[in-house]
């Protein structure tokens, strides 16, 4: 793969997503997008942490014996996961409890680790931080559409702002509850999928 | 003997996993073609859960919590940091040895879970049960049975969708949605009826 820069940057958004196409790290995806706050956090969490476990492997790709790199590249994303763990703590306490143990699941989120084994062992270290990046914000790209989906017409508000007004505080909006429960993120992503392989058929499965 | 219970069913029912707290869908979703294969894989699961858990658990309660290591003259120390990074570990091992004791004694099975096993270092179930176990303050009993029901409902969840899907090879869906949108679908309307059995009330 002898892309450029920029096509490495932004072929995991919508060509090669992460989510939609290899279907990898789908397992936290969902449970965080009842609401935008929490995708959000979570979107920059795991961009961060793909970004520089990819980058950090890349430098010592040279010397790593490939008999035992599963078990280096989960020490290092561990590490990572936890240093993003202890910050959330720290500074940013609520949020932390919101997103409870999905933060924790970072460390087994395939994209890492697909990442990491598929890229970053044959790479440079700048090239794998981009490609990091890239496919954080391809996984950020699908979280924050479901999470917009599902607060707006669940709750009606975004980030916590009313946007819809509801009944219940005078308006005329009557939430959706089928949107606030778990079952309608596997229906947004579905129509995402759908959306992302209609537009460019070359994702379409051959049966 | 009441209180078991209730956690193994409400961990299979209710907070089902991969249909309710959306853990462990990688493997769910690239494992359910075939509901034999389906099969083993939540097998592997359900085994591994029954172990790990409890594991870790006790690994909680005697060296990381604080003042859990007070049988080792260190009353004051605080090691929950390193909680993920234990678990993780625990789980890898566990798996490996898993896989060679299978290897060596129970060859049969071993070829049944065989190719399961090692992905089931990074199952996001399998993880996310020892850390509910934690968040929620289980002891060595009620993480036993937690382990069980937590297994069973992944074992559960992909058995039915894998069923499904066999069906579905042969409906004709459109181009875009062939494969995996349609089984996101699907899940989605497992997940629907697994909710229908929420607000129901245990009683001994």
């Amino acid at each position: 793969m002898a892309d450029t820069k920029k096509e490495l940057f932004l072929i995991p958004i919508f060509r090669r997503n992460p989510i939609a196409l290899l279907v990898l790290g789908v397992c936290s995806a969902l449970a965080v997008t009842g609401q935008m706050i929490t995708a959000f956090v979570m979107s920059i969490c795991v961009m961060l942490v793909v970004a520089f476990s990819s980058m950090t492997i890349s430098l010592v790709r040279t010397q790593i014996p490939s008999s035992v790199r599963i078990g280096l590249q989960i020490t290092v994303i561990a590490t990572l996961v936890i240093m993003v763990d202890q910050i959330l703590k720290a500074y940013a306490f609520e949020l932390s409890k919101q997103l409870s143990i999905y933060v924790g699941l970072i460390i087994t989120n395939c994209i890492v680790m697909g990442r990491a084994e598929g890229y970053a062992m044959n790479n440079t270290p700048i090239s794998s931080f981009i490609d990091g990046i890239g496919n954080g914000l391809g996984y950020g790209f699908i979280l924050m559409s479901v999470s917009f989906v599902r607060e707006l017409l669940g709750a009606g508000t975004l980030f916590g702002y009313e946007v819809l007004p509801l009944t219940s505080n005078g308006g005329w909006y009557v939430r959706n509850g089928l949107l606030v429960l778990p079952a309608s993120a596997f229906f947004l992503i579905a129509l995402l999928i759908w959306l992302l392989r209609s537009l460019d058929p070359e994702q379409q499965e051959k049966n | 003997m009441a209180h078991y219970f209730e956690i193994i069913i409400r961990s299979i029912f209710l907070e089902n996993l991969p249909l309710s707290f959306f853990l462990g869908m990688c493997t769910f979703l690239a494992i359910s073609k075939k509901v034999k294969t389906a099969m083993g894989l939540g097998a592997a699961v359900l085994f591994i859960m029954v172990i790990t858990v409890p594991i870790n658990n006790l690994i909680l309660n005697y060296i990381l919590k604080p003042g859990a290591l007070t049988w080792a003259g260190k009353p004051d120390l605080d090691l929950t940091f390193l909680g993920l990074l234990t678990y993780i570990a625990v789980i890898a091992a566990v798996v490996q040895i898993l896989e060679m004791v299978l290897d060596r004694f129970v060859p049969a099975l071993y070829n049944t879970l065989g190719i399961f096993l090692p992905l089931l270092t990074v199952n996001c179930a399998i993880f996310g049960g020892s850390l509910f176990m934690v968040e929620r303050n289980y002891t060595f009993g009620e993480s036993v049975a937690y382990g069980f029901g937590a297994g069973g409902g992944f074992f559960l969840a992909v058995v039915c969708l894998a069923g499904i899907r066999e069906r579905l090879e042969y409906a004709n869906p459109p181009a875009g949605l062939r494969g995996l949108g349609l089984t996101f679908i699907t899940t989605g309307l497992i997940a629907i009826a697994f909710m229908g059995l929420a607000g129901m009330e245990l009683s001994f």
